[in-house]
């Protein structure tokens, strides 16, 4: 089954330079497990703090490759006929029935073998991505939602590409998808799943990154803005706070600045404008304070 | 991956392999769980990143071993110590040529004092601090690593086989930098930059931080230069043993450093966060409650009276009320704010929750934690503003229990939960077991949380066990995972 292998990346650099196209911005350790990933044809647990750009990750990487994004998003009480497949009972019923109707044509194992048949199958996500004759990423988003329990249903697809159905048998991947796993964080997965994945967590970007991300995604801001909006959403993030500022609200706070045409950010400005970036009211009120002290973050 | 699996990357020696086995026992010791398929599947993919590319060696071994978070930096260290660059440039011996490296390269870099490289002295100190200060303020990481050298070389003094560990040559390697100093001078020129002179407490604040980030990165430098010399002088696994630090899970809450607390901090709030899902998670899925008897009669009528389905009631287990008590002298301070802040973060799963505070007085805290969500504000006013002390601001925790017994004994009752958290080192005074026995007597679980290690107790003036008779239990709760276990098991 690994033979059929073809490595999409040269080197780590390619796939850096690659997502750049994309319009996503990586770092040394994003790329360098992508690249490993697609050589070792092992899954990567993607971990980090919301809006870090973790789904996102999977997307620009199947928008990169030219792969079709196949999803499936975690819930509490994901079973396995959400996740794997179903059997189209309606479907089989019918048959049945039909069956009747033309009178004893033909013996029950016939019929047996007939319902029990692909034509009968439901693919949900995992399968569908099995299945595939095309290149597809599957991402398997917020993972940590679904129970312990159900965190097995994902083992045997994550360490050898296959779905095992009793009445069909054993289906095999055609070819070796790239997988992403995401987690919140919102509980410890199981060492099963870990030992299995390539970890890699995404933290809040460095300094240069967030700005070069912000110059990016918000067209028409000046380098000065930027510069002083990452300053203080760096600041921001060294408080203790209920939810700091995700790259995402980062953004979001850029293009609301952008539009009320603040092209030099005080601190009557960037409080009037916090509420973009948090989402608490004691977090708000708490930047706020301590935005007008000039001595940095309260330890 | 159609090639022989079992051949080494390429560029490998016996020499590597048997580093590599050195790293992987050390991130065990270092309490890192790396298992044998991990490090199996580290080796495949060494096979593929360029070996000469350290910071995809380096990630390609993160990825494959290290699968939490909060195990970062514990990998990060072991790393740097069996990882570094090594060669002449790390000798500990005075070497004319060692000296000219470091010179030749800071030339190339600053392009300045031509010819003079390798020449006995080279850097005069002034100059040397002239240099770091450009350095910092362009903000040129390379110029900066090569001082960092320059630096260590000129002031940490590190003479080869001495058994130090490396805290005393970056103590003094900084003092001679003179850190804050350098911040200032900065901050000034900072300020002389803008036309009136004169930032507004944004930009200073602003400036402040992002010097203060540099010259953080300055103190890593000198740190990883000196671990460096020290693993050339001593090897890895001496080294290694020496920096080992404690994952944030097993941090020691009474000795943590500075440094440490600041990791306690973060670690915590994922971890409460966790433990409150799990919680809530265990309330929903809990088995069913007694058969509902009106509900299966009526059901019933549908199946012409014979009880075919039978209904159960939804299961309501009582919440119970906290009250936590908390010897906050100094020595135990650390302990009892991790433990409030775990059951603050978790008091959804309580009816409710009453705190008090004390050291030798005690007050109720309830209502700090009531007006602010911010944890740390509500330790902040317990620090300031709640009367804990009575006499001399020793502990005594016979007089607190005692004073707590008169006030607020009453409001005891078979659902409340009490948390006495302390050392029990209570100074020689009388423990006043009794009301202990008393609560024992009212509450529905009364239980001591000690962050002592357990061969410690009822030594010297610590007399947990007094206290301990009465109680439904005493647990020892030294560190994140120990608290987390007993505070999972309240819930």
């Amino acid at each position: 089954m690994t033979d059929v292998t073809v490595s999409r990346f040269d080197s780590p650099n390619v796939v850096r330079d690659g997502l750049r196209t994309v319009d996503y911005l990586s770092d040394d350790s994003i790329a360098g497990v992508v690249f490993l990933a697609d050589r070792l044809g092992k899954p990567i647990l993607v971990e980090g703090p919301a809006g870090t750009g973790k789904t996102q990750l999977a997307k620009s990487v199947a928008e990169l490759t030219g792969a079709r994004l196949i999803r499936l998003q975690c819930y509490e009480g994901l079973d396995e006929s959400k996740a794997l497949y179903e059997w189209n009972y309606k479907k089989q019923l019918l048959r049945i029935q039909a069956q009747r109707v033309g009178e004893s044509a033909g013996e029950w194992s016939d019929i047996e073998e007939d319902i029990f048949s692909e034509d009968f199958l439901l693919t949900r996500p995992l399968l569908e991505a099995i299945r595939a004759e095309e290149p597809v990423v599957l991402l398997i988003d917020e993972v940590d939602r679904v129970e312990v329990e159900t965190e097995a249903l994902l083992l045997e697809i994550l360490s050898d590409y296959q779905v095992s159905i009793p009445e069909l048998g054993t289906v095999a991947a055609k070819q070796i998808p790239l997988v992403f796993l995401t987690s919140n964080n919102t509980r410890e997965l199981s060492e099963a799943l870990k030992r299995r994945c390539l970890f890699l967590h995404i933290d809040y970007p460095d300094i240069e990154r967030e700005k070069e991300i912000v110059l990016t995604k918000v067209a028409g801001i000046t380098e000065s803005l930027a510069e002083q909006i990452v300053r203080i959403v760096r600041s921001i993030r060294s408080l203790e706070l209920k939810k700091a500022p995700s790259v995402s609200e980062t953004l979001d706070w850029a293009r609301t600045l952008l539009l009320l045409g603040i092209d030099h950010v005080d601190a009557e400005s960037a409080k009037e404008t916090l509420h973009v970036l948090l989402k608490y009211q004691s977090d708000i009120e708490k930047a706020a304070k301590d935005l007008s002290s000039a001595n940095g973050p309260t330890r | 991956m159609a090639d022989d699996v079992t051949a080494l990357p390429s560029g490998f020696d016996g020499g590597m392999l048997e580093t590599l086995a050195g790293f992987v026992t050390e991130l065990r010791r270092a309490g890192i769980p790396v298992s044998l398929t991990e490090n199996l599947d580290a080796m495949e993919a060494l096979r593929h990143v360029p070996i000469e590319d350290r910071s995809a060696f380096k990630y390609a071994l993160a990825a494959t071993m290290v699968k939490n978070n909060a195990h970062w930096k514990a990998f990060e260290t072991v790393f740097e110590v069996y990882f570094s660059f090594r060669g002449s440039h790390y000798r500990l011996k005075e070497d004319e040529t060692d000296d000219g490296g470091i010179e030749s390269m800071l030339d190339e870099l600053t392009g300045t004092r031509e010819g003079e490289g390798g020449s006995g002295e080279g850097l005069s100190a002034e100059e040397l601090a002239e240099m770091l200060y450009r350095a910092l303020m362009d903000g040129n990481d390379a110029l900066l690593r090569a001082l960092a050298r320059a630096a260590v070389t000129r002031y940490a003094g590190m003479e080869p086989g001495r058994p130090v560990g490396g805290t005393y040559y970056l103590y003094r390697t900084l003092r001679q930098l003179d850190l804050e100093g350098l911040l200032e001078r900065m901050m000034g020129e900072a300020e002389s930059k803008v036309p009136d002179q004169q930032l507004t407490e944004l930009e200073e604040r602003l400036a402040r931080e992002e010097y203060q980030a540099r010259l953080d990165a300055l103190r890593r430098e000198v740190e990883s230069e000196i671990r460096r010399r020290l693993v050339a002088d001593r090897g890895a696994e001496a080294v290694a043993r020496a920096v080992r630090k404690p994952l944030p899970e097993d941090i020691d809450f009474m000795h943590a450093s500075r440094d440490e607390l600041v990791s306690l901090r973060k670690a915590i709030a994922p971890l409460t966060r966790k433990l409150a899902v799990r919680l809530a998670r265990k309330r929903r899925h809990g088995r069913k409650g007694p058969l509902d008897f009106r509900s299966t009669v009526r059901h019933s009528l549908s199946t012409g009276g014979v009880p075919a389905d039978p209904q159960f009631r939804y299961p309501r287990p009582s919440k119970p009320e906290i009250m936590v008590i908390a010897d906050i002298s100094g020595s135990v301070a650390a302990f009892a704010r991790f433990t409030l802040q775990m059951v603050y973060a978790i008091s959804s799963q309580f009816s409710r929750v009453r705190s008090f505070v004390f050291i030798d007085g005690i007050d109720e805290v309830t209502d700090y934690f009531k007006s602010t969500e911010d944890i740390a504000h509500a330790i902040h006013r317990i620090n300031t503003e709640a009367d804990v002390i009575w006499v001399d601001g020793h502990s005594d925790y016979g007089h607190a229990l005692e004073t707590y017994w008169e006030r607020w004994g009453k409001e005891i009752s078979g659902k409340t939960t009490v948390l006495l958290l302390g050392d029990a080192r209570n100074n020689y005074h009388a423990s006043q077991s009794w009301v202990v026995a008393e609560m024992a007597k009212k509450a529905r679980h009364v239980y001591w949380l000690n962050p002592e290690p357990k061969s410690y107790w009822d030594t010297g003036d610590s007399i947990v066990g007094q206290y301990a008779a009465h109680c439904d239990g005493a647990y020892e709760c030294r560190n994140l995972k120990q608290l987390e276990r007993f505070v999972e098991q309240l819930g």
